[in-house]
């Protein structure tokens, strides 16, 4: 799956599912912050991940992804 | 402490309307919310009848941290609850300055425990059963979100009491307002509306089969009855002290004198006249009313064979033969179950702020006790200043409130 793919899969499920406004989707964001997630809304992102990506992401690995631009990385790694 | 208790603001949203405007010209017209749903035919039950619910839209209202919490009982008790606050001139801001409470009548949040289950079952990982479930699951869905969505401070429990628990709920609040505890209450009841929360009651054998006339499925006393139509949404007033009432200027629907309540100490699904009577009587003294003084009863009866007949004789029994017009608005509505109580003091207040009883609509034919009541068959003007609710429940819990108009 492109990179380019996975962006337009996340930001998908980020607008929709999440209710983000499109523009705060920008790839140096901390996306912590600007989706305001606490954390019951990581759980919803552990199942968007696994329902769009098919694997499972801990608590660990958001801890390591900060900005946008390391999630989408970090989600493209994996499902290649 | 000994406060009087008022009602200053309703809401509705069930098969009759989702404003009072439109609920208020439902009932007077008597026009049924009951529907005949396929879905429910395939799924395998005895009676696919129901009460047509609209799924409220609440996005603007709500954003997805809220919703993703939130059954449809609980969107159903938004919505009436919006009104309801907005309809007693009750602000945000005023919520943030002053303790309001909330009890709710709720007792099944089945669709999301199901919703739950598949997931777990189908993925075999917790995780992935998301984050709203919980909360959608715990029977307390509605007060526990609502409380959190309005920032409620006060008081804030749900009453299970099966088909009696939004009367329960009023009664309640009612009671801890006349002790001083709280000063204003949101109370209310809501009850699901999915297949799944009625499959195992279709299966005992209580709905109605009048499948192919579903607005004239619901009999509520009359002969041919053969069962209810299980129906829901929600509906909620807002009790206040009158003191409260008085001191932020509010419009008064009407006072609660008596809230009356019993256990059968019998069998678990068939009703009985004494404890019924109990319930009555001690909602009657309560608001130091004697039976000749109300003008209407807001009867229970389900159109149930047996049920509408216990209630019939308990009504004659404390009411005697030149009792009230009786009239059940289960006929129009089927069964609103956890809820009923609740919506069924807001088609009462209805009512009394228009000058009418609502028709018991499918009633041809007497039976032998059902005859020794008066049952409204058509609308009837009249002037209602003491109004009487029964709700009743599996388990034998009865509940009785007596409204009267303030003044």
């Amino acid at each position: 799956m492109s990179r380019e793919e996975v962006i337009s899969i996340i930001n998908g499920f980020l607008i929709e599912e999440f209710e983000a406004d499109s523009a705060v989707l920008l790839p140096e964001a901390n996306m912590h912050k600007a989706l305001d997630l606490d954390s019951l809304d990581y759980v919803d992102l552990v199942v968007l991940i696994e329902e769009n990506f098919g694997f499972k992401m801990t608590g660990e690995d958001f801890k390591e992804v900060q900005t946008f631009k390391q999630f989408y990385d970090f989600v493209t790694e994996r499902v290649n | 402490m000994d406060n009087r208790v008022v009602i200053t603001g309703m809401g509705i949203h069930s098969c009759l309307g989702t404003t009072l405007d439109e609920v208020r010209e439902s009932l007077f017209i008597g026009r049924s919310g009951i529907i005949f749903d396929p879905v429910r035919k395939e799924m395998g039950f005895r009676s696919a009848l129901k009460g047509n619910v609209p799924m409220p839209d609440l996005k603007a209202d709500l954003g997805r941290k809220d919703r993703k919490n939130m059954p449809e009982e609980a969107l159903y008790a938004f919505a009436s609850t919006k009104q309801a606050l907005e309809h007693a001139g009750i602000s945000q801001d005023f919520i943030d300055a002053n303790e309001v409470g909330i009890l709710f009548g709720n007792d099944s949040t089945t669709g999301a425990v199901i919703e739950g289950v598949d997931l777990l079952r189908e993925k075999k990982d917790t995780t992935l059963i998301g984050s709203g479930n919980i909360f959608q699951s715990m029977n307390c869905t509605v007060t526990m979100n609502l409380s959190t969505i309005f920032r409620l401070k006060g008081v804030n429990f749900t009453i299970s009491a099966a088909c009696a628990s939004g009367s329960h709920s009023i009664g309640m609040g009612f009671l801890l307002i006349k002790m001083g505890l709280q000063q204003r209450i949101i109370c209310g009841g809501a009850q699901e509306v999915n297949p799944y929360a009625f499959g195992s009651f279709d299966g005992i054998g209580t709905f109605s089969t009048h499948e192919d006339e579903p607005t004239k499925a619901s009999r509520p006393f009359d002969a041919s009855r053969d069962g209810l139509v299980p129906s829901g949404g929600a509906a909620t007033v807002i009790l206040e002290s009158l003191e409260s009432a008085q001191a932020r200027g509010a419009n008064i629907l009407a006072e609660v004198v008596g809230y009356g309540f019993s256990s059968n100490g019998e069998h678990i699904s068939n009703p009985n006249v004494e404890g019924q009577v109990r319930a009555l009587k001690m909602a009657l003294e309560m608001g130091k009313v004697s039976p000749d003084e109300v003008d209407y009863i807001n009867a229970h009866a389900t159109s149930t064979p047996v049920g509408d007949r216990f209630e019939a004789l308990a009504i004659h029994q404390v009411f005697g033969d030149n009792g009230p017009l009786v009239s059940s608005t289960k006929g129009m509505t089927g069964h609103e179950c956890w809820m009923a109580g609740a919506s069924e003091v807001v088609y009462s207040l209805l009512m009394m702020q228009h000058g009418f009883i609502a028709p018991n609509v499918n009633f041809a034919t007497a039976d032998e006790d059902t005859a020794k009541i008066r049952i409204a068959t058509e609308t009837v003007q009249k002037d209602l200043n003491i109004v009487v609710s029964n709700s009743f429940g599996f388990g034998g819990t009865n509940s009785t409130l007596v409204l009267k108009k303030f003044g």
